[in-house]
């Protein structure tokens, strides 16, 4: 249980049976008045956000959240497939739930599912993937400008600015929080 | 010496511009006071009992209290025949921490026998113009992006005419609904002192522990704030002189204290004693940080003091 005064940016409460992170915080005071903790929260099942001020009475409760190891499965409609590997049961998030993590997901890969009172709520991917160049502009011999890029298309349909040297086939690093290149894998 | 130290002896090497205008500031202040025969006065930071507000708490030391403001010893020296006081003091208050909070500050107090809340405003306002001309601003502050004029005159508005202009719903209705700090904090304070000061006067009575209230209506207290670019600089009053309704006030302030669990206070006894003799008269509290936020264009009040209690 939490009180508004351990209220903070990050901390995950629930309100209306539904787990909120907290973006932003701030106390105010207004002269001679009551202490008001403002908020911004952040939904973390639909993401949508407003903002609410607490007073120092209000209570919360924590909001049930961890996470567990699983394996991506398969896409089947709008709906992406998980495995918990401890137990094989699996598990399904929808296209918006699972977001950008769609770009650098590919099949079999350990993800770490979210759970809310059991329920998956959300993804979260290892910090780096490596993917198949699937599709390339060949590099053209004396392009060497220093820093010069081009768009390929990965494996997961993902298109993304390599520099020129990559070619098709390769494998590249790419950093799943930026969704950016990294570098180029050999072997 | 550890990289700690280091980036602490960086982190405050980077402040020295600002707490060299902190310094300014309370040097220009003590000359104006010096100027108009003010004593400069210290009362104890550690007290026996705090004055029983509602909203304050205080943090204990060794039974008694670090002081929440200096306002009863120094109100216990108007009773004693000083006339014109002036004090700047730490004051301290239990979690209050945000980028406008510091759970120790710097307060500016002062007092003038005789005067009411109408001429302290016309105080405070020769006060900061004179001391602020002192330090090199002559006409136009800016802070975080709103350039506030301070020559031409300052506003005054009532609090009941702010909420008309600014808020949703009136004052007596944001009062009905328990909803006035909310309203006050969303809507009205950050439109206060925007293009140049504000005074904002006449708040309900009950916001007003220790002010008077009004000879024609005695749900509106004699009592106001200043802003500058919305942010909150001080507060002041026409100070309550009748004993026996202070008392009645505390006794009413410990019931609903008593009821958030919060620390029993005692009634302040020698205090209530010295206002049967204290004359009609005016005081004021001004926060010396966020002061010098303004003048340093410091969204923070972090940037303005050397340390906060999380580098300690």
């Amino acid at each position: 249980m939490y009180t508004a005064s351990d209220l903070r940016k990050g901390l995950r409460v629930k309100i209306d049976n539904e787990p909120y992170i907290i973006t932003e915080f701030n106390f105010v005071k207004p002269g001679k008045g009551q202490a008001l903790y403002r908020t911004k929260l952040k939904n973390m099942i639909t993401g949508s956000q407003f903002e609410r001020s607490f007073r120092s009475v209000d209570t919360f409760e924590s909001a049930d959240l961890r996470e567990k190891k699983m394996q991506y499965l398969y896409k089947e409609g709008d709906k992406y497939c998980f495995m918990d590997n401890e137990n094989y049961e699996q598990v399904y998030l929808t296209e918006a739930q699972v977001d950008d993590a769609k770009n650098f997901m590919t099949d079999n890969i350990e993800v770490e599912i979210l759970l809310f009172e059991d329920r998956p709520i959300g993804i979260s991917l290892p910090n780096f993937v490596e993917l198949i160049v699937t599709e390339a502009e060949p590099w053209a011999k004396g392009d060497t400008a220093a820093g010069s890029t081009k768009p390929v298309k990965v494996q997961t349909g993902y298109t993304i600015l390599v520099p020129t040297f990559v070619t098709e086939g390769e494998k590249i690093r790419i950093d799943t929080r930026t969704g950016e290149y990294l570098t180029r894998v050999k072997g | 010496m550890s990289e700690f130290h280091l980036d602490d002896n960086l982190n405050l090497a980077r402040k020295s511009q600002v707490l060299q205008e902190r310094a300014k500031l309370i040097q220009s202040i003590r000359l104006f006071f010096i100027h108009y025969g003010f004593f400069e006065i210290e009362t104890p930071l550690r007290i026996p009992s705090p004055a029983p507000e509602e909203h304050i708490e205080a943090i204990t030391s060794d039974n008694w209290f670090l002081q929440t403001s200096p306002e009863l010893c120094m109100k216990r020296l108007l009773a004693a025949g000083y006339q014109r006081i002036f004090q700047i003091s730490k004051c301290f208050r239990a979690a209050e921490r945000g980028d406008k909070h510091l759970p120790e500050f710097t307060m500016l107090e002062w007092y003038t026998i005789g005067f009411d809340y109408h001429q302290l405003m016309d105080q405070c306002q020769a006060l900061l113009i004179a001391a602020l001309k002192n330090m090199g601003h002559n006409q136009d502050i800016v802070w975080q992006n709103k350039k506030i004029n301070l020559v031409s005159p300052w506003e005054r508005i009532t609090v009941a005419d702010a909420f008309l202009k600014y808020a949703p719903v009136t004052m007596e209705e944001a009062l009905v609904q328990g909803m006035f700090d909310e309203i006050m904090v969303d809507h009205v304070e950050p439109r206060l002192g925007i293009n140049r000061p504000t005074f904002i006067y006449d708040y309900p009575a009950k916001l007003a522990a220790l002010a008077k209230t009004k000879m024609n209506d005695p749900t509106v207290a004699e009592r106001f704030e200043l802003y500058i670019g919305g942010l909150e600089l001080a507060n002041g009053f026409s100070e309550l002189t009748d004993a026996d309704e202070q008392r009645y006030r505390f006794e009413e302030a410990l019931k609903t204290r008593a009821v958030k669990n919060w620390t029993p206070y005692t009634i302040p006894e020698k205090f209530l004693q010295a206002l049967q003799t204290m004359p009609p008269c005016a005081g004021i509290a001004l926060g010396i940080d966020r002061l010098v936020m303004i003048l340093t264009n410091a969204a923070n009040i972090d940037d303005v003091v050397a340390f906060t209690p999380e580098m300690l």
